[in-house]
């Protein structure tokens, strides 16, 4: 198989998991595993294109195809606009969930580059994250959409609510006495 | 201006209602690895020669072991070592100290007390053939009893669990009390109006992303273990494995790396992480050890299970006079609740909430059942969950019995800001609060009035639309040390902070984090105390061979307790600096006035010295003051005043289908007020997550158990957690008002959103149903619970 542009060759026992290939074999330990049923989507990696559960696919059936991992996103030394957005939306807190919530991502705006808050819920609903509670994960994908329409005015725009300062009209004191 | 706290103490910020301290909302130090797939998780470790570890588990809830067979499990050709609980009990292993003075069984000897309980292990070359030989180990168990609901689990004629405690002849765990019962009673009697109603809080699990995991690496010859886990409190750990495995404390290295979420759920020692170590003893290898996501959720500590009696006792125009609880609490088949040692109940005592009560007194029992040990946080705040859910609700249940506004019932019975320092009925002292400007932000920011107005409309119409409140106040940062213990150690925490020659800095913590972002925010403490960029400050945590001892990171004690040595490691050092500074400048101590970064002579700002100056003349070859050694850098050891108490004013709006119950979250709305705020960004990042956490909870999540006791919430396909789908587009704003004993003002955030929003949730659906009559429904409120409580019939979960 070719992962990332490397072609790759190992013997392998039949029923190892491509999330286990990846991780105990090839050592790209950025794709994750934390669940045993296809839920979490911690594991998701790119199969021809296509966001798969690499916990759900056999590694001996990636044979012949392609893989992309997360360690694949940034290219020639330049982080992807999604790696970038969720930097600058504060996307990720643990960090587990984060590689395949970015490879959903970039599959979802290499298929519609504007896509809806609705759109992106429903295109990273198949995965959990425990920490951010996802509002910030919809606009990293937002703001990478921008950042690659070159709509993106400010820093934290489209990141509604959580400009660069606190947001004035929330800001009162504490004084009463 | 100087901000001034309700309790009128002053605090040193200026404007600090208006701007953040130490640099605001930076990005992450952290993230840049993140993004890469570069985090180092405990399970991306590969260390040469690396075995691997699986444990068989029983699949009975009780039962006696007759037999364990390993014959065929040793004879597997991966197969390095199997290892029983007969085994360890020869060295004295079999048995380990829970954080709650109770013992749990490593690997089970006598009896299985639980499904999922540790019987054996296997190390093998590979983890699938550790899993492999699991299913050729011969287990042969003679079935008993299981105690399960745990209302019946003291009758006379239940089984008892815990026979292994000398003279245990029932399944009683501990009785607790606070308050005063006499002024209790006699305050209900006084009043007009008392609603009574019986609040299940069910069994949920912190189910982190990442599971619980060990690599143990035990190299014989020099007698050294190291010790990479999924911790949050690794120093902790650290003296436990040395007071069980009696190996010396300076030859154990227990190292956190990343971790992928905690929740509480990585507090406990869980007896996978000493098989590991075991393992590694025995083969002479490293040995890893990670649990997949059923044996998280059956084994590991849950949270929550108390099913509680809450009463409340108010004048006829809803002005509340008493709280009164009755609490039976499901602590599983071991004690493991975390939680300092003399407060069995954790900080449940605070469930007088944000409200000036003549009264208040809670009793509880705590049993032993046949299910999982635990009860740790699940950003709980030791017990603050159920507290403020329990009193929330009942505040709620008054409303609806008074017909009064829950938002303007709370509003006349609120702590006053003159009231702070604030003693409450049940003992404990709230720092500092100012309730009504939270509530009234909220109010606005949900646009209140409106959303009554609408749901009246929609009500004529026949569609389900509800609004619930919540308000609470949270106790965080524990220590003091003298009232707060972890088997006998102090809950203070240490901090240590070298400035380079250079000017850039190592700032050590013993607290650790789990993606709280403490790589950038304890380095915007420093920032702002010594004027150095937070670029420049490098974080070391989670190592207890690079960082000083302290309890860890659970109940939000992080930024209140370590915060608060960060703070005050840097005031230290600046208080040397100042010294060198004298000297540099030729002029007296007392002429010298600090601006973030440099001392200047006083009247004459050109005069001045930057802190890098100072550094390079701290390591430099010229002279130093007289007294003054070379170098700059110091450490303390914060032992807390008293805890911090955050607050917060939550709204909820929610509809409900009428053709099948479900219940969507359309908004929420949530005001905290944590002090001085340090890093915005991530503290709403801390809020959000506790929000979702909320929905997941009040809709969704709980751990349920047969009659058999098996558990029927092993997986993420029975434990559901929301996803994007199940939640809003959250809404937050904040007010500020300082701790007046923390050194900068701030209080913790971390677990503030997961306490606040269950009650506003439940609050939403309840009010929701109120035309159907009902005054309380019970979580989780699934599609099909709600339809029962839409028919009159709103059953317990358990």
């Amino acid at each position: 198989m070719s992962v990332n542009g490397e072609e790759i060759t190992r013997d392998i026992e039949g029923r190892l998991l491509l999330v286990h290939f990846l991780r105990d074999h090839l050592r790209l330990t950025g794709t994750h595993w934390g669940c045993d049923t296809s839920n979490c989507g911690t594991c998701v990696v790119w199969l021809d294109g296509e966001p798969v559960k690499s916990c759900t696919v056999l590694a001996a059936m990636a044979d012949g195809h392609e893989v992309r991992t997360v360690e694949g996103l940034e290219q020639n030394g330049e982080l992807d606009p999604v790696q970038r957005g969720f930097m600058e939306c504060h996307g990720l807190q643990c960090g587990f969930c984060t590689p395949g919530m970015m490879m959903t991502a970039r599959a979802l705006l290499d298929r519609e580059p504007d896509p809806s808050e609705e759109e992106i819920r429903e295109a990273i609903s198949g995965q959990i994250c425990r920490c951010t509670g996802y509002s910030s994960i919809v606009r990293s994908i937002r703001w990478a959409a921008a950042e690659e329409a070159g709509t993106r005015t400010t820093a934290t725009d489209p990141a509604l609510g959580t400009g660069a300062t606190e947001p004035a009209a929330a800001a009162t004191s504490g004084s009463a006495s | 201006m100087t901000t001034v706290a309700g309790n009128g103490h002053r605090t040193a910020f200026v404007d600090n209602d208006q701007k953040p301290c130490g640099h605001g909302r930076m990005l992450r130090k952290e993230d840049p690895r993140f993004v890469r797939g570069k985090g180092r998780y405990v399970d991306d470790l590969q260390l040469p020669g690396m075995l691997h570890l699986a444990v068989l588990r029983s699949p009975l809830a009780h039962a006696r072991i007759v037999s364990v067979d390993t014959t065929l499990a040793e004879a597997h050709p991966k197969v390095r070592l199997v290892v029983t609980g007969a085994m360890l009990a020869e060295k004295g292993l079999a048995w380990m100290p829970t954080l709650s003075n109770d013992v749990q069984a490593v690997l089970a000897t006598d009896k299985v007390r639980f499904q999922g309980q540790e019987v054996a292990f296997v190390v093998a070359e590979d983890r699938y053939a550790a899993r492999d030989a699991l299913e050729l180990i011969d287990v042969e168990y003679e079935a008993l009893d299981p105690v399960i609901d745990v209302r019946t689990a003291l009758s006379p004629d239940a089984p008892v669990i815990r026979d292994d405690l000398e003279g245990k002849a029932d399944n009683h765990c501990f009785d607790w009390e606070t308050g005063d019962a006499a002024e209790t009673d006699a305050a209900f009697a006084r009043a007009d109006v008392v609603v009574s109603e019986d609040i299940v809080y069910p069994r949920v699990h912190p189910a982190p992303m990442e599971t619980c995991g060990a690599v143990a690496d035990y190299d014989a010859v020099d007698g050294k273990l190291t010790l990479w886990s999924t911790t949050q409190a690794p120093h902790a750990h650290r003296t436990l494995y040395a007071i069980v495995a009696g190996l010396p404390e300076h030859k154990i290295r227990v190292v956190s790396p990343d971790i992928g979420g905690g929740f509480g759920n990585k507090v406990p020692i869980y007896p996978g992480y000493v098989c590991a170590i075991v393992g590694s003893l025995l083969t002479g290898k490293p040995v890893k050890w990670m649990e997949d996501r059923a044996e998280n959720l059956i084994s590991t500590g849950f949270a929550r299970d108390y099913v509680m009696r809450g009463e409340i006792a108010a004048t006829r125009d809803g002005k509340i006079l008493a709280v009164r609880t009755n609490v039976l609490a499901d602590h599983g088949a071991f004690n493991g609740t975390a939680a300092p040692v003399k407060y069995p109940a954790g900080f449940f005592g605070v469930f007088t909430g944000s409200y000036d009560l003549q009264a208040a007194y809670c009793k509880m029992t705590a049993v032993y059942t046949n299910k999982a040990p635990g009860g740790v946080a699940y950003a709980c705040s030791f017990r603050i969950t159920e507290a403020v859910y329990l009193v929330e609700r009942i505040v709620d249940c008054l409303a609806y019995q008074l017909g009064t506004d829950p938002v303007e019932l709370r509003m006349k019975n609120f702590i006053r800001p003159e009231q702070f320092p604030y003693r409450t009925k049940t003992g404990w002292v709230y720092d500092s609060g100012d309730y009504a400007p939270t509530m009234e932000l909220a109010k606005r920011l949900a646009g209140y009035d409106a959303l009554r107005a609408e749901q009246a409309e929609k009500r004529a119409r026949g569609e389900i639309m509800g609004i619930g409140v919540s308000f609470f106040t949270e106790a965080v940062g524990a220590g003091p040390r003298k009232d707060m213990d972890i088997l006998g150690l102090g809950m203070a925490d240490g901090c240590e902070l070298r400035v380079h020659p250079t000017g850039k800095a190592v700032v050590r913590l013993s607290v650790q984090t789990q993606g709280q972002g403490h790589e950038t925010t304890f380095a915007q403490i420093v920032a702002e105390e010594l004027g150095i960029p937070p670029q420049d400050i490098e974080v070391v945590h989670g190592d207890t061979d690079q960082t000083p001892f302290g309890l860890g990171t659970y109940g939000s004690r992080s930024t209140p307790v370590s915060g608060a040595a960060a703070a005050l490691v840097a005031r230290k050092v600046r208080d040397k600096a100042r010294l060198i500074a004298s000297s540099m400048l030729e002029v007296s101590v007392a002429d010298l006035e600090w601006e973030k970064g440099s001392f200047h002579v006083a009247g004459d700002p050109k005069a001045s010295v930057t802190i890098q100056d100072i550094a390079m003349r701290a390591h430099g070859a010229g002279d130093l003051p007289e007294g003054v050694e070379g170098g700059l850098e110091a450490q303390i050891c914060y032992n807390p005043e008293n805890l911090t108490y955050p607050h917060g004013a939550y709204i909820c709006v929610v509809d409900i289908d009428p053709g099948t119950a479900k219940v969507t979250v359309r908004r929420f709305v949530a005001v905290d007020d944590c002090g001085t705020r340090i890093n915005p960004m991530i503290i709403e990042g801390q809020v959000h997550g506790g929000l979702t956490d909320g929905v997941g909870m009040a809709l969704m999540e709980m751990i349920a158990f047969d009659e058999d006791g098996n558990c029927l919430s092993g997986s993420l396909m029975d434990y559901l957690i929301p996803t994007a789908l199940e939640v809003p587009d959250w809404e937050t704003g904040f007010t500020v008002t300082p701790s007046p004993h923390h050194p900068i003002g701030a209080k913790g955030v971390g677990e503030s959103a997961t306490v606040g929003s269950p009650p506003a949730i439940v609050n939403a659906v309840v009010d929701a149903l109120k035309p159907f009559g009902i005054r309380h429904a019970d979580m989780p409120l699934t599609p099909s619970r709600v339809w029962e409580a839409m028919q009159g019939r709103p059953a317990p979960p358990i």
